[in-house]
């Protein structure tokens, strides 16, 4: 049955499925390179995804809503700079704790938003492109927040690679002691790269819950935050890459989503687990090829900054 | 200008203080959240800690209820803790809470009708042998490939959660259910039942477990040469190393008795309060449980205290919505914030606050 679904489908709805994925690890990758692990990316989005989903049902505005849910990711994340940053308290159970406090505090927000619809976020119109044979319903009949992700990747790129600041932000990350040394405020570097993380997750949560699925159930992140958080490592902190493996899982998403459609042979929970399976798959490759080294993570990342003097 | 000034070594007086103080400000905010939804903060404040113990229709009901909730919370956090301590973060506890209880079943109902008094021990024995080998995938991805045991520990729930809705409609599905989901009650069945000990008291075999596995762990900890081990790791990875502690064995070990409580917790579940493997099994106490491991200090004794806290919340927190109508979701967002709230306050444990002008580094 798999022969019917037609391929520049599978690669739109690959995309629309990445989309929320490439948004949430383009933050944590800028979060990580500056030395902050936030194990809280899944409550941001879910936080973003209510926000997002709140604003624009009430303002009919989808893009009030996206502006919200990075608001919302964003304000949340700070809860987290400030408690690790501040007040020193260690990064995994900080994270943690912005995850169980942002499941807990969406499905509260989100208790009269069950079962509506949101306003739809409209396709761009990008003239001869979208009626291109293929290409145009494969890349160019998406809505603009898939290409907004794109430019994202490319803009952190160019930040974290071309631009003094980013060259700061990598300073910070790979050894905040030198860097304060140099007069550099660690504190305030790093808390803006977790509030830029943090409205990224809100934004892909968002993305989640009026463009992709559209509609609001608690818990709806199901696990992306955690599988954004792996795609940082199997991209190595690059941001080219992290777009691929977004989009690698994006894929394996359609396509197990497809394969339930089209009656497998294999029973839907199977299909389902599939994701979380080829994302520790992954990690595993990535890690074991790595071996001790492990290139690329920045050198501070995870480790308290306290200045002495 | 205020600084913070590292201490010597940890305030022994804040270390007891911090959680009582985060309960406190917990219950601050908490109010300020239920006044916000519009309902009496006082009157909430009290719905959740005072009366499920003393108000005098409910806690007649509701006191039982403490140690049932209690116990799984007790289990799974005191295994965390000893991980958590050393450095090994399993937070994929739900998972092995579920995977134990998926094999502690399958053993029994593989059995059934048998009425053997051996059946009950064996489901035990296979319910932490299920949590033990679904702790050992991270473990051994982990020493063996350095792969990132919080992400894959984290990850093997959303598995561990499909295999329990695939096996409660296949597998193990009543076959006398008139094929709706969901596994034979065990509860019901006396070979397999994990019943009330002592009736009126909630306290049934997996409480009684917490409380063993509170005993052994202090022990472990205080007088155990892997207990030192432990402590050294979490507190002096340098000297660990030196001191010839091998990170690879710690890592199993951490894992695979975390695993094992975990899953022996599915496992009195699933035999007692819960009665049967169903799609909405598991509720989340293996999160929690990592709420209440901090809440604790990773302390055994602290770590009883605090379940008995945490299961305070969950029952007061269900009268609150009977009673109150203020939503579940509102506790499990407390649940969070207090966690929170220790975090911030702990800082007053390893530093100390200095007001005044900030010194010129020399």
């Amino acid at each position: 049955m798999t022969g019917a679904i037609d391929p520049a489908l599978l690669i739109a709805s690959l995309m629309v499925a990445a989309t929320p994925l490439v948004l949430a690890a383009i933050g944590e990758l800028v979060v990580e390179k500056a030395g902050v692990l936030n194990l809280g990316v899944e409550g941001m989005m879910i936080v973003g995804a209510i926000c997002g989903f709140a604003i624009a049902v009430e303002s009919g505005s989808p893009l009030a809503g996206f502006v919200a849910a990075a608001a919302g990711g964003a304000v949340l994340s700070l809860l987290f700079g400030v408690l690790t940053q501040v007040l020193l308290s260690n990064q995994v159970a900080t994270g943690l704790a912005l995850t169980l406090f942002g499941l807990g505090i969406s499905s509260l927000m989100g208790q009269s938003y069950v079962g509506i619809k949101p306003p739809g976020t409209p396709r761009l119109d990008l003239g001869p492109l979208s009626d291109l044979p293929f290409l145009g319903t494969a890349l160019f009949s998406h809505d603009w927040v898939v290409y907004f992700s794109i430019a994202l990747t490319a803009a952190v790129w160019w930040f974290l690679n071309r631009s003094r600041a980013g060259l700061t932000l990598r300073a910070v990350g790979e050894n905040h002691d030198a860097a304060h040394a140099l007069g550099i405020k660690v504190i305030a570097v790093r808390l803006m790269a977790i509030a830029f993380g943090g409205a990224c997750a809100g934004l892909g949560g968002a993305y989640l819950s009026l463009v992709r699925v559209p509609q609001w159930t608690e818990g709806m992140t199901a696990g992306a935050g955690w599988i954004a958080l792996a795609i940082v490592v199997f991209g190595a902190w690059r941001a080219g890459r992290v777009l691929l493996g977004a989009y690698l899982f994006g894929g394996v998403t359609v396509l197990q989503l497809n394969l339930q459609a089209a009656g497998s042979a294999l029973p839907v929970e199977y299909l389902s687990m599939s994701p979380y399976l080829i994302t520790i798959a992954v990690l595993v490759v990535m890690s074991a090829r790595r071996g001790r080294a492990r290139l690329g993570a920045p050198a501070s990342l995870g480790r308290v900054f306290h200045a002495a003097s | 200008m205020i600084a913070l000034e590292r201490r010597p070594e940890p305030s022994r007086a804040w270390q007891y203080a911090t959680p009582l103080l985060a309960v406190a400000l917990t219950m601050v905010a908490g109010g300020l959240m239920f006044a916000a939804l519009g309902k009496d903060p006082f009157a909430a404040i009290r719905t959740i800690f005072w009366d499920p113990l003393f108000h005098p229709q409910f806690a007649a009901f509701s006191r039982p209820q403490l140690l049932v909730k209690a116990g799984p919370l007790i289990l799974i956090a005191i295994g965390l803790s000893l991980g958590f301590r050393a450095g090994v973060w399993n937070i994929g506890a739900e998972g092995q809470y579920i995977v134990g209880a998926l094999c502690g079943a399958a053993a029994g109902l593989a059995l059934y009708p048998s009425d053997s008094v051996l059946i009950f021990p064996m489901m035990v024995l296979a319910g932490a042998l299920g949590g033990w080998a679904w702790a050992m995938i991270p473990a051994i991805l982990k020493t063996r490939f350095n792969t990132n045991e919080i992400l894959v520990s984290l990850l093997l729930v959303y598995v561990a959660e499909n295999l329990m809705a695939s096996l409660a409609v296949g597998a193990l599905r009543n076959p006398e259910g008139g094929g709706f989901p969901g596994s034979r009650n065990l509860a019901q069945w006396d070979a397999a039942s994990n019943p009330e000990l002592i009736a009126g008291t909630g306290m049934h075999w997996g409480v009684a477990a917490a409380f063993i596995a509170v005993i052994l762990a202090y022990v472990l900890l205080a007088r155990h040469l892997t207990g030192f081990h432990i402590r050294l790791t979490g507190e002096a990875p340098r000297a660990a190393r030196f001191a010839g502690v091998s990170p690879a064995r710690l890592v199993i070990f951490c894992l695979g008795v975390s695993g094992a409580l975990a899953g022996l917790a599915g496992l009195f579940e699933v035999t007692g309060p819960a009665g049967q493997i169903s799609i909405d099994f598991n509720t989340g106490y293996g999160f929690t449980a990592i709420i209440v491991a901090f809440l604790g200090r990773l302390h055994p004794v602290g770590i009883l205290l605090a379940g008995l806290l945490m299961a305070l919340t969950y029952i007061g927190g269900e009268l609150a919505s009977f009673m109150l109508g203020i939503p579940a979701a509102a506790i499990q967002a407390f649940q969070g914030m207090l966690l929170f709230f220790l975090l911030a306050v702990d800082v007053l444990t390893n530093y100390r606050i200095r007001l005044g002008r900030r010194e010129v580094a020399g």
